[in-house]
């Protein structure tokens, strides 16, 4: 059966742990992902939760346990933020070319220095070539069910690949909301046993990760493309099962709200799509035709959905909370390029970086750059294509 | 004692299977041999960056028929931890996970992840295999290469500082087993192994391993320059445990240093002390004394 | 206790596992520059070389002695310098 709790997205990860039946945890502390943490000590030590915990010395670690639990059979899930992200980048990359499926919960936090402690997505975006699945959650209830959703993806067998999921630290993190648990046994009936593509536990020698000639290492990771491609049918399935089950869809790779027929688009990722669809749905009320298009899986990248609810707009808008620097942001970078596989006349796109190092974006932010942007078109002005929207303390 | 038919060289036949890709008179697939005579193909062997990642031979093969999972440099004993708590909690008690890296991925890179291991106490047996320097990038110094040796980055002065004294860490963490041992003498190491195999928890094993390419030495005597290594006094084979240091077989003799061979008989077999001067052997001398004089006191 | 693990192929990938084989490095004594050679008559079946052989291709059979299989001997001569009997000389190739 089916309870409200009322949790913040950091326990929402551990509770999403407990429902997905993990075996072993192994993270290290750092803000603002402790909690998660934490609360997942509480549940294996009270009793609630039957798994392993390794309190390791280190992220680098962290990942390496988990590594090496995935490989000989255990479900894991490991969390962390910002530099302990950056400090096992090595273990990202490695655990995906492996093709073992695991999750991670990224409780985003700028990367220093300076030190920083709120949320922006570049930790995250870091990790955006190293061939992981990338969810990036909106509110709590949907931090639990794209944890649950991460492991069935990551153990699909057209996928195989470890699962990231983004939640930004203290608006998500630590920002307690009511929440539905689902009941234990429906979860255990969906998800089901632990899957994965090869299992070294001894008792059949077998050698994984050897040294690879060129032309075997460049056909490994061509199959890692062609899974991340069927990945995007895989997000599809699992959500829609999963609505099924719950009674909660979210619409696979992206989230389309007064999109379908709207002739302005707002892009956007992570919690400030909230306050994005607040400031769309009062433009609405105004008469402004645009909608929201929210990426909730970044990688693989929804390129073929975002053209579906991009073909014949007028203008895009894209928030990007992160920048590559000497260049733009990330989202709008994918965005460009995936339309342009499909037409090579693209509408207006711009790109606003903000809420970079946790500076707060609110509902009137997004009201007024989305506003001025469309009322720039429409008046035939050439809207800026890229903008870092600051505001000062 | 040629005469004595021991089971061991039958025991060794089988894990390690002919046409690896290691140098000629290599010492790495010499120990895995004696692994293969304790554990049989019942063994995990995780190996970070090392020689060892590319002695067991390119995708799709492998030259050892026990399961070998290769790992980014400074992991080897978490993922090690990893395993052992998976097979732990699967129930599987019957397969044993080795931790198998080099002094590099040991006592420099590594050193976290072994000491964060060894202190949860995972059920592991860790093996520095020590052949004193970077060999696999190409002979650079590590902190486990000996005082006056030649490497590539230390190349006319030699190394300045003495070797970091890795069992003694290990020792220090308080775990259940922590041994020396060298490639020149399987039987003590196979009685090591077969030790730590029936010890629960974190066990720690530091294996001499002369390399002949990074020391300079002709291939044919790795094992003598092994030897020689305990015989001088200069390596000393010993086991920790219960709280007391026990000197091993071999070493035994040399604890009396005047039957200790001249630390020069060792030194003058390698290319990278060539141009050793006497005051620098006169240094090493008084570490070796204050080693036995060390490893005295605890036993 | 563990659930049931479930161990299904990838779809449309391949595995990325290695598996046991001899000879991964191809023959290896091809590009040997001396070979070990074994005089049997004076084997006493200490059973030293086949020990320490860093290829194990050294058999001791206690009744005939010592065999080198050639194919895998790299020649690094450690049979012939520990050979307490001198039964094993190396030979230029």
């Amino acid at each position: 059966m089916s309870r409200m709790v009322v949790l913040t997205g950091n326990h929402a990860v551990a509770y999403a742990a407990k429902l997905a039946r993990v075996d072993i945890v192994a993270a290290y502390p750092i803000t603002p992902q402790t909690s998660i943490v934490e609360k997942i000590a509480e549940l294996i030590e009270s009793g609630d939760m039957d798994a392993v915990m390794i309190n390791v010395e280190s992220e680098h670690s962290a990942l390496a346990v988990c590594y090496g639990s995935a490989i000989a059979g255990a479900r894991v899930l490991t969390a962390t933020s910002s530099h302990g992200l950056l400090y096992m980048h090595e273990w990202v990359h490695w655990a995906a070319r492996a093709r073992i499926p695991l999750v991670m919960a990224v409780t985003t936090r700028t990367i220093g220095t300076p030190w920083n402690i709120w949320p922006d997505h570049s930790d995250f975006m870091d990790q955006r070539d190293a061939g992981w699945i990338m969810g990036f959650a909106a509110d709590n209830q949907e931090v639990l069910d794209m944890v649950i959703q991460g492991f069935k993806i990551s153990e699909d067998p057209r996928v195989y690949l470890p699962v990231m999921i983004g939640l930004e630290g203290f608006i998500l993190g630590h920002t307690a909301t009511p929440v539905e648990l689902p009941g234990q046994k429906i979860i255990d009936e969906w998800l089901g046993p632990r899957r994965q593509g090869f299992l070294v536990d001894g008792r059949e020698p077998v050698a994984i990760g050897n040294l690879a000639w060129p032309e075997d290492t460049e056909e490994i990771f061509m199959d890692l493309q062609k899974s991340m491609r069927e990945a995007l049918t895989v997000i599809q399935e699992v959500d829609r099962e999963y609505s099924k089950i719950v009674g909660r869809e979210y619409g696979g790779s992206v989230q389309c709200i007064r999109c379908s027929d709207a002739k302005y688009l707002a892009v956007s990722m992570g919690a400030w799509s909230g306050d994005l669809i607040e400031a769309i749905n009062n433009l609405r009320e105004e008469g402004y035709p645009v909608g929201v298009l929210r990426i909730r899986f970044y990688r693989p990248f929804p390129h073929s959905e975002v053209w579906k609810y991009s073909r014949g707009v007028k203008g895009v808008i894209v928030f990007d909370r992160a920048i590559s620097f000497g260049a733009w942001g990330q989202i709008y970078t994918d965005l460009v390029a995936s339309m342009h596989i499909y037409t090579s006349k693209l509408p207006f796109i711009t790109d606003v970086i903000a809420g970079i190092g946790g500076v707060n974006i609110t509902y009137s932010d997004f009201y007024e750059l989305v506003k001025n942007f469309i009322d720039r078109i429409e008046r035939d002005e050439e809207p800026p294509r890229f903008t870092w929207y600051h505001k000062r303390r | 004692m040629y005469s004595r038919k021991s089971p061991l060289p039958y025991k060794m036949r089988d894990v390690v299977l002919p046409g690896d890709a290691a140098c000629p008179g290599c010492p790495i697939p010499i120990a895995w041999k004696v692994l293969g005579a304790v554990f049989g193909e019942k063994m995990i062997l995780v190996i970070p960056a090392c020689c060892s990642s590319v002695v067991v031979g390119p995708y799709p093969y492998s030259s050892i028929k026990a399961s070998v999972v290769h790992v980014a440099f400074a992991s080897a004993a978490a993922v090690a931890s990893g395993i052992a708590e998976a097979l732990e909690r699967r129930g599987i008690t019957d397969v044993y996970v080795v931790a198998w890296a080099g002094d590099g991925g040991t006592a420099d890179i590594g050193m976290a992840s072994l000491s964060g291991a060894a202190e949860r106490n995972h059920n592991i047996i860790y093996i520095m295999y020590d052949n004193e320097a970077y060999m696999n990038t190409g002979i650079q110094r590590s902190s486990a290469t000996p005082y006056g040796a030649w490497t590539t980055t230390t190349p006319i002065i030699g190394k300045t500082e003495h070797k970091k004294d890795v069992a003694k860490i290990m020792i220090a963490h308080g775990i259940p087993y922590v041994a020396t041992a060298s490639i020149g003498y399987p039987h003590d190491l196979y009685a090591k192994l077969e030790r730590a195999k029936s010890i629960h928890g974190f066990k720690f094993i530091h294996l001499h391993a002369p390399c002949p390419v990074g020391w300079r030495f002709d291939p044919r005597y790795t094992i003598k320059v092994a030897k020689l290594a305990v015989e001088t006094g200069m390596w000393i084979l010993y086991e920790y445990y219960d709280g007391k240091l026990r000197i091993s077989g071999p070493s035994k003799p040399f604890i009396d240093s005047k039957r200790r061979k001249p630390i020069e008989e060792y030194l003058k077999l390698q290319g990278r002390f060539r141009k050793i001067t006497p005051e620098k052997v006169e240094e090493i001398r008084k570490y070796v004394d204050e080693n036995w004089r060390w490893v005295k006191l605890l036993s | 206790m563990l659930n049931r693990i479930i161990v299904e192929k990838p779809i449309h990938n391949r595995i990325v596992v290695a598996k046991p084989k001899i000879g991964v490095a191809g023959k290896t004594g091809t590009w040997r520059t001396e070979k070990p050679l074994v005089d049997n008559s004076k084997c006493k079946k200490c059973y030293q070389c086949e020990i320490f052989c860093p290829v194990n291709v050294i058999r001791v059979d206690p009744n005939t002695g010592a065999t080198v299989d050639y194919d895998y001997c790299k020649g690094c001569g450690i049979c012939a310098e520990l050979c307490p009997f001198n039964a094993i000389r190396m030979e230029p190739e």
